[in-house]
């Protein structure tokens, strides 16, 4: 018998820390230029914490207002878009899921149609529309939430839908209605704690990809962290790059919550 | 974990019974597009009573339970309790008590806050709501157990809860889906036989679901036999057993050996035996004659046979033997006399009544 592992059989122990070296590595050395570039003190070769004391040095407000105004921008629009994936896509998952289960698949399909489009082309389609929002709504940044409800979908359908197959939703509800439980409380007393790991992973990925969005913003002339990053990276590619960090941090922290949720539940089924 | 079962506590003042209510379904048609699942059924229920509804896979008796229930809309007919037609009443204004086939304890709850989660509803106060739920969790046997949740109780722990939460509100009807076929034997029967004490202390109306007959007959005051979305019969364990009203009775309820006999002038004659013919007369001619096993016995002389198979069964035997037609026909003995396979033996008819299907 020969000693050859066979094909589709698991790596070694060395492959495998070879393999997530490497692949770390490929990661990591991007990002640890990019804050080894945001402490550089211009092109003299020594280090300074000036770049990022200057970002939040009161003194300098004026200059980066626009800035933290673009980042608020960012924050309003992912807390919108959250609000209306919670309200919107939840409810119509949960209605389906317990009284209309045959359209399942035509909201997955829905659901999952912005993810194979490019963003590009959504913005021709959403430009006519905006021109409607905008005289509805006025122009402020937050009907860019409407877009973005959109491209959210793909991520927050998967992670709530994730969730509603691993929980007896009907039956859940059913012995909710017949204690005497109106929908409403079925809902809100019942489903979703029950649904709280899916609803949480939804949210903070609408809010990962919300912040990290630029195209849509950028070709529907709207400020946000993306389009202001690169305004900014033109004048001050410290600022930028700081940001930059900053960003990719926040967003390190949000998969670690996601993370943590999934293992959270899946050590209370294991019990 | 331990699927140990407590000794429960006699039942509570706040959960004593009240005037069991009366049900009736009249003329109820349920259909699933082509498929009718309730075929304009009647029932009477009276107050306090225990009824159990029986048949095979897709015979509708789940689909009754959950039209009574209001989970199911019938798409005519009425459903009675105590005289009101509850029939386009939601479900959570029927006053119902429900115990589902499958675990459907709030896992974000704990035993007593499930248990409360009705007398929430109903808007009992808290203080109140908290001793009543745990008088019922007495009564299931599971006063300690309160604050665990779901995930820390066995699957007969989690029914009794579920049972507490269902009569803990002191419902009209109590109505249980399954509620036994996800545990295993032993727990299975100590609860089955846990529900039928609760039910007769409490009075309180009572309709069952399950496929086990041995299930229906042991705890219901009576079972409806339910087939193609019809009652096939209804009667109590007794007159089910010893007078089945058709043959698809007779082969589901207990078991049957099935024999070839004629039917002459009325009377089954089977291997030279006569019987009498239960339920609606048929016409002469060759028939299938239903057979209990305990109807059967091995003799000194009679119907010349082979022994097939002969199974231990504790306080009894059973053995198969092949009759000369081929037929094969079980008969229920003492465990003393053990037949061995392949040897030939001789077997005689009782000469019970039996039912009968033209071949």
């Amino acid at each position: 018998m020969s000693s050859m592992p066979r094909i589709g059989s698991e790596p070694s122990k060395v492959t495998r820390w070879i393999v997530l070296t490497v692949v770390g590595l490929v990661f990591a050395i991007p990002l640890l230029a990019l804050v080894e570039f945001s402490f550089r003190d211009g092109l003299g070769g020594g280090y300074t914490i000036d770049h990022w004391t200057g970002l939040f040095n009161p003194e300098n407000a004026r200059t980066y207002r626009d800035l933290f105004q673009s980042i608020g921008n960012s924050f309003l629009l992912a807390a919108v878009t959250v609000a209306i994936m919670l309200l919107v896509l939840l409810p119509t998952m949960i209605l389906v899921h317990l009284q209309f289960p045959r359209l399942r698949r035509v909201l997955e399909f829905i659901c999952i149609i912005p993810i194979t489009v490019p963003a590009i082309v959504l913005v021709v389609g959403l430009a006519p529309v905006y021109s409607v929002v905008v005289k509805v709504f006025g122009g402020s940044i937050w009907t860019l939430a409407f877009a973005y409800g959109i491209t959210v979908l793909p991520y927050a359908y998967r992670a709530i839908q994730a969730n509603l197959d691993a929980v007896p939703v009907v039956t859940f509800s059913e012995a909710a209605r017949s204690l005497g439980a109106n929908w409403l409380t079925v809902l809100w007393r019942v489903l979703l704690p029950n649904l709280r790991r899916g609803v949480l992973a939804a949210s903070f990925i609408s809010i990962a990809v919300v912040l990290g969005e630029f195209t849509i913003a950028s070709l529907l002339n709207r400020r946000n962290l993306q389009t202001a990053l690169l305004q900014i990276s033109q004048s001050d590619p410290y600022v930028a790059a700081i940001l930059a960090v900053l960003s990719l941090a926040f967003a390190f922290v949000l998969l670690l919550f996601i993370g943590r949720l999934g293992s959270v539940g899946q050590k209370r089924s294991d019990s | 974990m331990t699927n140990s079962i407590p000794i429960a506590t006699p039942i509570a003042p706040s959960l004593a019974a009240s005037e069991g209510a009366t049900v009736n379904l009249v003329g109820v048609v349920k259909t699933f597009g082509a498929h009718r699942a309730l075929n304009s059924i009647d029932l009477s229920i009276a107050p306090g009573e225990f009824v159990a509804l029986l048949g095979p896979s897709g015979c509708g008796k789940t689909t009754a339970l959950r039209a009574l229930s209001g989970l199911e809309q019938v798409d005519s007919g009425q459903i009675l309790i105590d005289g009101e037609d509850v029939a386009s009443v939601p479900t959570n204004k029927r006053d119902i008590g429900m115990v589902f086939q499958s675990y459907s304890l709030f896992p974000h709850m704990t035993a007593i806050e499930n248990v409360e989660f009705g007398l929430r509803m109903r808007k009992v106060g808290a203080a109140e709501r908290r001793e009543r739920a745990a008088e019922a969790l007495e009564m299931v046997g599971l006063g300690t157990f309160a604050t665990r949740f779901a995930h820390q109780l066995s699957g007969g722990q989690q029914q009794r809860v579920a049972l507490a939460r269902a009569l803990v509100t002191r419902p009209r009807v109590l109505l249980l889906d399954e509620p036994l076929s996800a545990l295993d034997a032993k727990v299975r029967v100590q609860l089955r036989d846990e529900i039928r004490r609760i039910q007769t202390e409490l009075g309180i109306t009572t309709v069952f679901v399950t496929h086990d007959q041995e299930e229906a007959l042991a705890v219901a005051d009576r079972v409806a036999v339910m087939r193609e979305g019809e009652i096939e019969q209804i009667g109590t364990p007794e007159e089910l057993y010893t007078t089945p009203a058709t043959a698809f009775v007779a082969d589901f309820v207990g078991l049957s050996n099935r024999v070839p006999a004629d039917l002459i002038d009325g009377v089954v004659h089977v291997h030279g035996s006569k019987l009498t013919l239960l339920g609606e007369p048929l016409d002469d001619g060759p028939v299938t004659a239903y057979i209990r096993p305990e109807d059967v016995a091995l003799a000194e002389q009679g119907i010349p046979a082979t022994v097939v198979a002969s199974s231990f069964l504790g306080s009894l035997r059973r053995t198969r033997v092949r009759l000369e037609d081929d037929s094969l026909v079980s008969i229920q003995h003492d465990v003393d006399v053990h037949p061995q396979p392949g040897s030939a033996v001789f077997i005689r008819l009782k000469g019970a009544a039996v039912s009968a299907v033209p071949r």
